[in-house]
């Protein structure tokens, strides 16, 4: 491996890519043959472990599921110099990426195989892409193409994905007072004054009592422009709701559950639920809490409340 | 849409050790709970090749009565999320859906950390 002739701290993206440049280069391996021959014993081993019971496989054909079984390495394996998928893994090992996660496993069974039948597996390196920022870390995607034949007749494919990543490279931890600001004027203002003292407030025309949110400078329904507001219960249900993962939002952890709550009074409001959000569904029961983030600004949140 | 009678199944240290030396996978993480441990893993746990053979014995399963004995698993597209630890129950939903002689099926295996396999299965009559 020609990592060990370039300093670790050189072994940026661009060594990466160059290293794998001449892995795929290399393009498909000699095929290489599976230790033994398809057989009724392994199959029967398979079988018992994994619980399946469909009578055609024990009776000489192989489920499709074990194709990849027949050429496993083993217990003390010796692999080819030119093993893409091994060979990848060693370069960046040696850039500091040195865990691995598998992510994806498509398989495609063009004709089931019989004992007797010895397969041989090829393999070349699809692509390495990255680095990409994951739940786990930052790592490269390595998609590794394998065909399996019997003399030259291909029996089986698997394409495979491999995420190798930096441990414990995690986002740090999100700072809330970085979030978008709601806009605050005054026609909003009685609103946050009210989430500042606990109070969830609602504005009220003070000509024919409507009630209405989000707060305007003038009644929906007999345009007066003179307003007061009402202090809400508090209670509510859920109306609508969806689960943001993305993207990354200044000031928020993800997944971050966003709801539409409709309120006892009988208006919508549109908040995070902070806390029961692993039950929430349409119609569930929540109640207002109230998340200071810092002296100038306290939302209105809410937790389900069972 | 048809859906598929769900399957509860208990993940034990015997099944993720027998099926992964079923499989031909001797690594450590799916047999040794100390190296796995030592990795950073809070247990060992289920591997690949045994949750592609878990998801097709699923399939197979309903395939065997709703599509007859013949039936073929031509394809397997497996998603991996969340590892399946012992002492977890691995649940299996799935859903079919038919055009001409070809079904397919989406399947769900789910563990208490999230979705462990998101698959979809390609069956012919």
């Amino acid at each position: 491996m020609t990592a060990a002739a370039t300093p670790v701290d050189e072994r940026g993206h661009d060594w990466i890519m160059a290293e794998v440049e001449k892995m795929k280069a290399l393009g498909e391996t000699e095929p290489r043959l599976a230790r033994d021959p398809v057989n009724q014993p392994m199959i029967n081993n398979w079988l018992e472990a994994i619980g399946e019971t469909d009578p055609r496989f024990g009776d000489g054909e192989a489920p499709p599921a074990m194709a990849q079984v027949w050429t496993m390495y083993g217990l003390n394996p010796e692999r080819p110099a030119n093993d893409p998928l091994h060979g990848t893994m060693q370069i960046l090992d040696a850039a500091g990426f040195t865990s691995v996660l598998g992510t994806n496993c498509d398989q495609t069974y063009a004709r089931p195989v019989k004992v007797g039948e010895q397969v041989a597996i090829t393999t070349r390196l699809e692509s390495v892409v990255g680095p990409k920022k994951t739940g786990v870390g930052e790592g490269y995607f390595v998609t590794t193409e394998n065909t399996w034949k019997v003399g030259d007749e291909v029996v089986a494919t698997m394409q495979f994905r491999v995420l190798k990543f930096k441990p414990g490279a995690r986002p740090a931890k999100v700072d809330r007072t970085k979030l978008v600001r709601p806009q605050m004027n005054r026609d909003t203002a009685f609103f946050w004054e009210g989430t500042q003292a606990g109070e969830l407030r609602i504005q009220q025309c003070n000509a024919c009592g409507e009630l209405r949110h989000p707060p305007g400078p003038m009644c929906p329904a007999c345009h007066a422009a003179d307003r007061g507001y009402v202090v809400a219960s508090g209670k509510g249900t859920v109306f609508s709701f969806l689960v943001h993962h993305a993207p990354q939002l200044p000031g928020k952890e993800l997944p971050a559950t966003l709801a539409l709550i409709e309120l006892e009074e009988g208006l919508r409001m549109v908040g995070e639920v902070l806390s029961g959000k692993e039950g929430i569904e349409i119609g569930s029961p929540v109640q207002v809490v109230f998340e200071k983030i810092d002296d100038d600004l306290t939302l209105a949140q809410w937790e389900v409340t069972s | 849409m048809t859906t598929l009678p769900a399957w509860e199944l208990p993940i034990t240290p015997t099944l993720v050790v027998s099926t992964a030396i079923a499989t031909r996978d001797f690594q450590d993480v799916h047999h040794d709970r100390d190296l796995a441990q030592g990795h950073g893993s809070k247990d060992i746990f289920v591997n690949i090749l045994t949750t592609t053979g878990l998801v097709q014995r699923y399939v197979g399963e309903w395939a065997r009565d709703a599509v007859g004995p013949d039936f073929r698993i031509t394809s397997c597209a497996l998603r991996l999320g969340a590892p399946a630890y012992p002492y977890d129950t691995l649940t299996f939903s799935g859903g079919a859906t038919e055009e001409g002689d070809t079904i397919t099926v989406d399947v769900v295996g789910a563990v208490s950390l999230g979705n462990h396999v998101n698959a979809t299965v390609t069956v012919t009559r």
